[in-house]
């Protein structure tokens, strides 16, 4: 292999990463990971991985500016918006019969998805009596996801995923916009706990209801996927339900005989009777 | 040319993608042994409607790709809409929804470094017609770990900046008319 020193190089730093600071990304699909190191490099401006390795060693303050890179997971509200549909028309009326519901975004990075939920609970009247779960590994991520503040120019974006979505109300109903930015109000958090969570070291997280990981477990490798997967089914209630991104499956998964196909097309399952 | 020294074939195309891989693909023999993947630029809304069309003309497989799915000869892997697709040294496929790269997700530059990457040498890399500069840089990277780099004749492109691009990056790639290129891959599968 032509990068072979490289490869070596990325193997150290994850483990020098996980026994120094116990930020796990040994399991993590090695392509992507390895493209964003070489970027962190090339922005860093340090010659090699080896060099990048040294530094955040010796240098606390340079594991955020890693972290960003190794855990930057671009996302938008209502991305794919049959998903949120799906959600809407399918799973929420089932939902509804609970007198108290628990959702967990799993791996929420700067929150896109934590609003569109809340906006969608809101609209459909159960927000008022859902605990919201939005957990990350990155501290800078869940900051951000907790101010609630995107960029103007991605608004355009959002609003028409939202009506795409089957949105009941405006989606400028609940944002200020002031500065470039778009704030999202803060009575969309008042629910929701930000929480530090590790999909491959931490534990059970509560009894859910709804678990919405997407576009997570394409970064794991397989067995990494599979301990999520797990994790997921011993954290849902019975019938509780999991969204997946679309082009994610528990095909592969060891678990799979654990849930049933819910709404296939948008890659929601349920748990099966235990 | 044998099949130990070719593993797989990389192609990348953006604007009048339909018809040049309508040309190409479907030409290939059933007996087809390389695995192909594909990078089109479709907008991120959209279902890739090349794949069920192609499917329907091609005698080999064609699918889109799903994530850890292992690569297989004789197979054509079409990157899904909105997501890149990248080759882990253990030749499986793998999915990210990484930012754009030059405004492009899936990502022709992403897919041509990541398979450089796990395959080495006996890439063969095609960049085909469009309209912005996504490949130039994979496919010099193909070409630096041992690949062959081959882009489409500007003469006949629907869209030049592309096939412009990848041969300024890349000054000793081949330059083909799609029925060259369809026989040059046509060939590398019979020998």
């Amino acid at each position: 292999m032509p990068d072979a020193i490289e490869d070596i190089e990325v193997q150290l730093l994850l483990e020098a990463l996980f026994q120094r600071y116990h930020y796990d990304f040994r399991h993590y699909a090695r392509a992507s990971i390895k493209r964003r190191l070489t970027q962190a490099r090339t922005q860093l401006g340090v010659p090699t991985i080896s060099a990048l390795q040294d530094r955040v060693l010796h240098d606390p303050s340079m594991l955020p500016r890693l972290l960003d890179f190794l855990t930057v997971q671009v996302s938008e509200m209502f991305r794919d918006p049959s998903y949120y549909k799906a959600l809407r028309e399918k799973v929420l009326p089932h939902l509804s019969t609970y007198p108290s519901l628990k959702v967990w975004i799993a791996g929420c990075s700067n929150g896109e998805e934590v609003y569109s939920l809340a906006i969608l609970f809101k609209e459909e009247g159960l927000y008022d009596r859902t605990i919201f779960y939005a957990t990350d590994i990155n501290p800078e991520a869940l900051a951000a996801a907790e101010a609630g503040a995107y960029s103007v120019d991605r608004i355009r974006k959002f609003t028409e995923s939202h009506q795409r979505s089957g949105g009941k109300s405006s989606l400028s109903d609940h944002y200020s916009a002031a500065y470039g930015r778009a704030v999202f109000d803060k009575g969309l958090r008042s629910r929701v706990v930000f929480s530090d969570h590790s999909l491959v070291t931490d534990a059970v997280f509560a009894e859910m209801h709804l678990i919405s990981c997407r576009n997570v477990l394409i970064y794991f490798d397989r067995p990494l996927q599979d301990r999520a997967i797990g994790l997921f089914r011993d954290s849902l209630t019975r019938k509780g339900f999991l969204g997946l991104g679309s082009k994610e499956s528990l095909r592969f998964s060891t678990h799979a005989p654990a849930f049933a196909d819910f709404a296939p097309e948008d890659k929601i399952y349920q748990r099966r009777e235990p | 040319m044998t099949g130990e020294r070719h593993k797989a074939i990389l192609i990348g195309a953006s604007a009048g993608a339909v018809q040049a891989l309508l040309a190409i693909l479907p030409a290939l023999p059933a007996s087809f042994p390389l695995p192909i993947l594909v990078v089109v630029h479709i907008p991120p809304d959209r279902d890739n409607m090349l794949v069920p069309l192609l499917q329907s003309k091609c005698r080999i497989t064609v699918k889109e790709a799903e994530d850890k799915e292992p690569i297989e000869g004789g197979v054509i892997y079409f990157a899904p809409s909105d997501y890149h697709l990248l080759v882990e040294t253990d030749r499986s496929l793998a999915l990210s929804t990484d930012e754009p790269m030059n405004f492009s997700r899936p990502s022709i530059d992403v897919l041509f470094e990541s398979a450089a990457d796990a395959f080495g040498a006996g890439l063969v890399g095609v960049i085909l017609t469009g309209a912005n500069h996504d490949g130039a840089q994979g496919l010099r990277t193909v070409q630096a770990v041992g690949g062959v780099a081959i882009v489409q004749d500007r003469a006949e492109a629907y869209a030049t900046a592309m096939p412009d691009a990848a041969l300024q990056a890349c000054p000793s790639a081949h330059t083909m008319t799609i029925a060259a290129i369809t026989t040059y891959l046509t060939r590398l599968g019979a020998a």
